[in-house]
């Protein structure tokens, strides 16, 4: 579904990424792990195109992502939830979510996709007039993901959902990537908290300075992530 | 009620109506700061362009007031569209002084073309519109009118800003700029479009405004840095803040020009703007962060 190969990607003139290959098939969870500093938000933001590599090749279901302006990515179906949420804290929950249906294909599945998304997050039918910058980390990591499921996503990019939250809060989190993965919605998820994750995907990369160090099923690097703990530090 | 109780109430409902014209002003500035932080300097010359066309229109080719205005108001959305294509997309950019100079150059431009063009005499469209005189007060006619219509327009700005898809990315563009492109917004269309609407709201004011003034080159050096420091008492780029200060600024201009002349009025209202750049400096409204 979605292919990188040999992606450079950096900020100026420091580079951030190096030669990245990874594949994300239709289905599966994937994830990313890696210590502070990695790329990991680098790698996601050259996914949906914040940012555009400078070299290498990415391609959803066959097309060039390079070739489609970055702003129209979200309609070849990929959706990013950015690291620590950016919900637009001044606009209520239901203009957010508005905004995340912004899309022409999506404005017209509107009330549809409010729906899908209400039923997942009860909470923000709740709270959807209230501003989304008044309400709980929990709450609005909820709305930023239901903020990327309103374009109605075939892969959804999660960029640290577990970041900053409550324990209890983090469970729930994960738990929900059960109901989103059943939901027919591929996933592709960068986590710290790397023994949670590695028990939600089934295949992860490690990303240490730009460079894929390891790639795997999720139980081999359970294993090895145990190991590699001491001298990492993740 | 004394006699002088009703002067009050008359330099209060002064001060509201000015009030209106005033946040009109502010509010299209104010849009293109929040959505695009670029301060237009050039903001009033804008509107003293839009001051000549509806005089040429409605003087000189005898136009019907209303399409006048509608045609004014298009004019200007138009040049604030070439503002923004011309200038301020190619320093986007750029350091924000840059910014500030190239659109404080557009301000001496437009001044001295407006100079070469028109020449320096006032010009006004020489309606005489009644004033009203209600329980002992005169209020004048063209300030009622240009309040109403400044109302009408804001509303207007805000329906679309709260209804439509494109409203909502002008208020989430203000809010975070980077991540417009995950919505699927392309910033470059918003920015035009807030543009054209920051030139109409430009517009709008013009012709509201030479209802009231003569125009001449010059004319927007009376607005301009009054409409700034709005901007800026409101918390610039706040649109409600702005609102808020654009009446507080008028009812310190009306009442303040009640008690001595007008020009006391303004003295004070600019005095009180200095003591609360001391005390709020990020705007009456400001959001403790
Ligand atoms: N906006 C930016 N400008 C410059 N350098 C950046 C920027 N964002 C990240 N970096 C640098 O790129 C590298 C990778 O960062 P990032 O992708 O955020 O890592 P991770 O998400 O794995 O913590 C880091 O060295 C970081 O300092
Ligand atoms: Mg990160």
């Amino acid at each position: 579904m979605l292919q990188l190969t040999g992606v450079r990607a950096g900020y100026g003139s420091f580079q951030a990424l190096f030669d990245v290959s990874l594949e994300v098939r239709a289905g599966e969870a994937v994830g990313v792990i890696g210590p502070n500093g990695a790329g990991k938000t680098t790698l996601m933001r050259v996914i949906s195109g914040l940012i555009r590599p400078t070299a290498g090749q990415l391609t959803m279901e066959g097309v060039d992502v390079l070739a489609t302006p970055p702003h129209r990515i979200v309609e070849l179906g990929i959706a990013h939830v950015p690291e620590s949420r950016r919900l637009f804290p001044r606009m209520t929950v239901e203009d957010n979510l508005k905004m995340g249906g912004f899309a022409p294909a999506a404005r017209a599945k509107f009330r549809q996709r409010l729906a899908v998304v209400y039923e997942l997050f009860p909470r923000l039918r709740e709270r959807r007039r209230q501003l989304a910058g008044s309400m709980s980390g929990g709450e609005q990591q909820m709305c930023a993901i239901g903020r990327a499921l309103m374009s109605e996503p075939r892969l959804l990019l999660l960029d640290e959902p577990s970041a900053g939250l409550a324990p209890v809060v983090v469970d729930h989190v994960f738990a929900l990537l059960g109901t989103i993965r059943a939901a027919g919605v591929t996933v592709l998820i960068v986590e710290q908290n790397v023994q949670q994750v590695l028990r939600v995907v089934e295949r992860a990369y490690l990303l240490k300075a730009g460079r894929i160090r390891a790639a795997g099923a999720a139980g081999e690097l359970l294993d090895g992530a145990r190991l590699r703990e001491a001298y990492l530090g993740v | 009620m004394g006699v002088f109780d009703i002067y009050l109430l008359e330099a209060l409902i002064n001060g509201v109506l000015l009030g209106g014209v005033l946040a009109l002003l502010s509010l299209g500035l104010n849009l293109v700061f929040g959505v695009i932080d670029v301060v237009w300097i050039c903001y009033a010359e804008l509107i003293m362009l839009g001051m000549y066309a509806m005089y040429f229109l409605a003087s000189v080719y005898h136009a019907p007031l209303l399409l006048a205005a509608a045609l004014s108001i298009a004019a200007v959305g138009v040049l604030g569209v070439l503002l923004h294509v011309l200038v301020i997309a190619p320093l986007l950019g750029a350091a924000p002084i840059n910014q500030l100079l190239a659109t404080g150059g557009v301000l001496f431009f437009l001044q001295s073309a407006a100079t070469i063009l028109f020449g320096i005499e006032f010009k006004n469209l020489g309606l005489r519109l009644p004033v009203l005189k209600v329980a002992g007060m005169f209020i004048s006619y063209s300030r009622l009118l240009a309040f109403a219509a400044a109302l009408i327009g804001m509303v207007l700005v805000y329906l679309f800003l709260s209804r439509t898809y494109t409203g909502a990315a002008i208020r989430a563009i203000a809010q975070d700029r980077q991540i417009m492109t995950l919505m699927g917004v392309d910033s470059r269309r918003i920015y035009v479009i807030t543009s054209a609407l920051g030139g109409g709201l430009a517009g709008l004011a013009a012709c509201l405004l030479v209802l009231q003034y003569d125009v001449h080159p010059f004319v927007g050096l009376s607005f301009g840095p009054i409409t700034f420091l709005i901007c800026v008492l409101g918390g610039l780029g706040n649109f409600l803040g702005g609102f808020v200060a654009a009446f507080v600024f008028a009812e310190i201009i009306s009442v303040g020009g009640l008690y001595l002349d007008l020009e006391w009025g303004y003295v004070f209202a600019f005095a009180f703007f200095i003591a609360m750049m001391f005390v709020r400096p990020q705007g009456l409204l400001a959001r403790r962060s």
